[in-house]
């Protein structure tokens, strides 16, 4: 660690790998819901479970996206943080909400929820991923405002790089595309069309920007590989991300009461979405290959270029399998989307918050990387993980091929649920792999703990 | 990357690229919108149709069920349900809820009025007669 007020980040990630085992937890109860579904009712019933388990982890990566915006803007800026303080308030402020809001979920009526925080003032709730109360968006605002403050401040006094100008441009557009979820309008096609500018602009635009942004810090620091080269892929993968995201919105609009022409735009562009996540991979190995140093961190390196193949094949591939009209009019809304959502939200963002985290918890703890052993435990967490996730995408992808023969390809359709018991096996063994998830969740929080001999930090 | 092709130039490429496309998104949002009433089902966004929206949220049906494709794939497709089922059904069966049955996924009882349930059908109604291009291919949604 090179500036004390890096340390702000600690924290962050702590509260980020919190919330990500809560968010597991919530998704076993689901996963055993699709099989058993009596399972926790009328106490948790599967949407509130549901609600709780994205929530969970879209708050988690926003907690680990600022933990790695704090680590990395000083040390790219060369100079300390504007104010670790309003980074420590907003910490808390963050952190009281998100749990106040989770509690909310699970022990009010969601209606009764909604009727006490302002939602008749202004209807936002009740949209999938955008099921926080009014007041929490409003303090999501806050929150986000003053932490782009700090940062901006941050980088005007200091060294602009291009690292952290994507990443500042990233989280910008993430602050600025959330407004759009204050936008409810009663035609419920208009709705749709601007819900998708949060959740699509999001995770196939800004957030890009965020992750490859930190993708490049890491790699920077564990290969040695020189700035200008690193940054200049860098600037090639956000103009692919860009250019095939934007107008690839618009495979979210074939089926939602938007015209036609979007079938032609959104599966062209779309079906180019997966090369910036190829080209992410590639750039990835390509640094380490050409590595001018052997780092100490060697789990480090491995989650960087496991974020690098998961968010290409989650992302890239699985997005591509359903993402042509032709194709997506059957498998629309069916257990293929959710097996894409798995793997693409993993594969991207959350290996790269545990790439930055692998990265940089050892500095902030006082070594240059953790003991043999412990990046052993890290490592063994993410094989465990990784391999019961492309499980878990293969089982619902089965599931979902299933479905969509029987429910919507057939001659004699089935309805939803006798589709549902017919492909029960494949939720069964998805629950497993979930188990498997679930272990390597644990291992990987054993590795904080795991003693040994770690390396020392050598001040350069 | 060679020589040749500098970082000055990625970075232009990039703000050129970036610009460009986000100004076609906007352009087309616009045109998409100026196309809406023909295919949106506006004409019949009643007042019901509104109320009905609003308990469709504050209940998070999208929490369990999908509606024209989007949310939760835990529970059947609406978007068609008013022509799959009818009226008098969606109304019997969110009644009837929660079934009971052992082993079965449950939906919760939302203790909806007669008026807040023909509000939540007047939704589903006009949702199902919104131009989806032909989607779902079949009633089973």
């Amino acid at each position: 660690m090179k500036y004390s007020s890096q340390s702000v980040a600690m924290p962050y990630f702590i509260a980020a790998i919190g919330l990500f085992v809560g968010q597991i937890i919530f998704g076993l109860a689901m996963g055993l819901q699709y099989v058993v579904g009596d399972f926790l009712f009328p106490e948790i019933p599967f949407n509130v479970a549901r609600m709780v388990h994205t929530n969970l982890l879209i708050v988690w990566l926003l907690f680990g996206f600022m933990g790695a915006t704090y680590f990395l803007v000083p040390e790219e800026a060369e100079t300390e943080l504007y104010s670790p303080k309003l980074a420590l308030l907003m910490f808390w402020v963050f952190l009281i909400a998100g749990a106040a809001t989770i509690l909310g979920y699970l022990l009010v009526p969601y209606s009764t929820l909604a009727e006490m925080t302002g939602n008749n003032i202004l209807a936002t709730m009740g949209r999938e991923f955008l099921e926080q109360p009014l007041i929490t968006k409003i303090g999501i605002v806050i929150v986000a405002l003053a932490f782009l403050f700090n940062i901006t401040m941050t980088m005007l006094k200091g060294r602009k790089t291009v690292i952290s100008i994507v990443l500042l441009m990233g989280l910008w557009g993430l602050a600025i595309f959330f407004l759009f979820s204050f936008y409810n309008p009663g035609n419920l096609v208009k709705d749709k069309f601007y819900w998708w500018w949060v959740v699509h602009l999001w995770v196939e635009g800004v957030w890009e920007l965020i992750m490859a942004a930190i993708l490049a810090f890491v790699l920077i620091k564990v290969t040695g590989v020189d700035r200008e080269v690193i940054e200049k892929w860098l600037y090639v993968i956000i103009t692919l991300a860009l250019v095939t995201g934007l107008i690839g919105t618009g495979h979210h609009y074939f089926w939602i009461g938007t015209p036609e022409y979007w079938q032609w735009l959104g599966s062209i562009f779309s079906a180019l979405e997966p090369i910036p996540f190829f080209a992410m991979t590639v750039f990835a190995f390509n640094m380490v290959n050409r590595r001018r140093r052997e780092h100490p961190n060697k789990a480090a390196v491995l989650w960087a270029l496991g974020t690098g193949v998961m968010a290409f094949l989650g992302a890239g591939v699985w997005g591509f399998l359903h993402t042509l009209a032709p194709v997506n009019y059957y498998t629309h809304g069916s257990q293929i989307t959710a097996a894409h959502g798995h793997m693409a939200f993993y594969g991207a963002y959350v290996l790269v918050v545990l790439t930055i985290i692998s990265y940089a918890m050892p500095l902030l703890r006082g070594r240059a990387a953790n003991s043999e052993r412990s990046q052993v435990c890290e490592m063994w967490a993410f094989w465990l993980m990784t391999i019961s996730m492309v499980f878990i995408t293969l089982f619902l992808t089965a599931a979902g091929i299933l479905q969509v023969w029987l429910q919507r390809v057939s001659d004699t359709p089935m309805p939803f649920m006798a589709v549902q018991d017919q492909i029960a096996l494949f939720y069964w063994m998805r629950l497993w792999a979930g188990v498997v998830f679930a272990a390597g969740l644990v291992t990987y929080l054993a590795s904080f703990f795991v003693k040994g001999d770690s390396k020392p930090l050598i001040h350069a | 990357m060679s020589g040749t092709f500098t970082k000055a130039m990625a970075r232009n490429i990039f703000y050129g690229g970036a610009v460009f496309f986000f100004l076609l998104l906007v352009a087309l949002s616009f045109d998409t919108m100026s196309g809406l009433p023909k295919s949106d089902n506006r004409a019949n966004l009643t007042e019901s149709v509104l109320r009905g929206k609003h308990i469709w949220e504050t209940r998070n049906c999208i929490g369990c069920h999908t509606l024209l494709g989007e949310g939760a794939y835990f529970a059947p497709e609406l978007g068609n349900v008013y022509p799959r089922r009818g009226a008098e059904f969606i109304k019997a069966w969110i009644k009837s809820q929660p079934t009971g049955t052992p082993g079965r996924r449950q939906m919760p009882n939302f203790n909806l009025t007669e008026q807040e349930l023909d509000d939540i059908v007047a939704f589903l109604k006009y949702t199902s007669e919104i131009n989806t291009q032909k989607w779902p291919p079949n009633i089973e949604g």
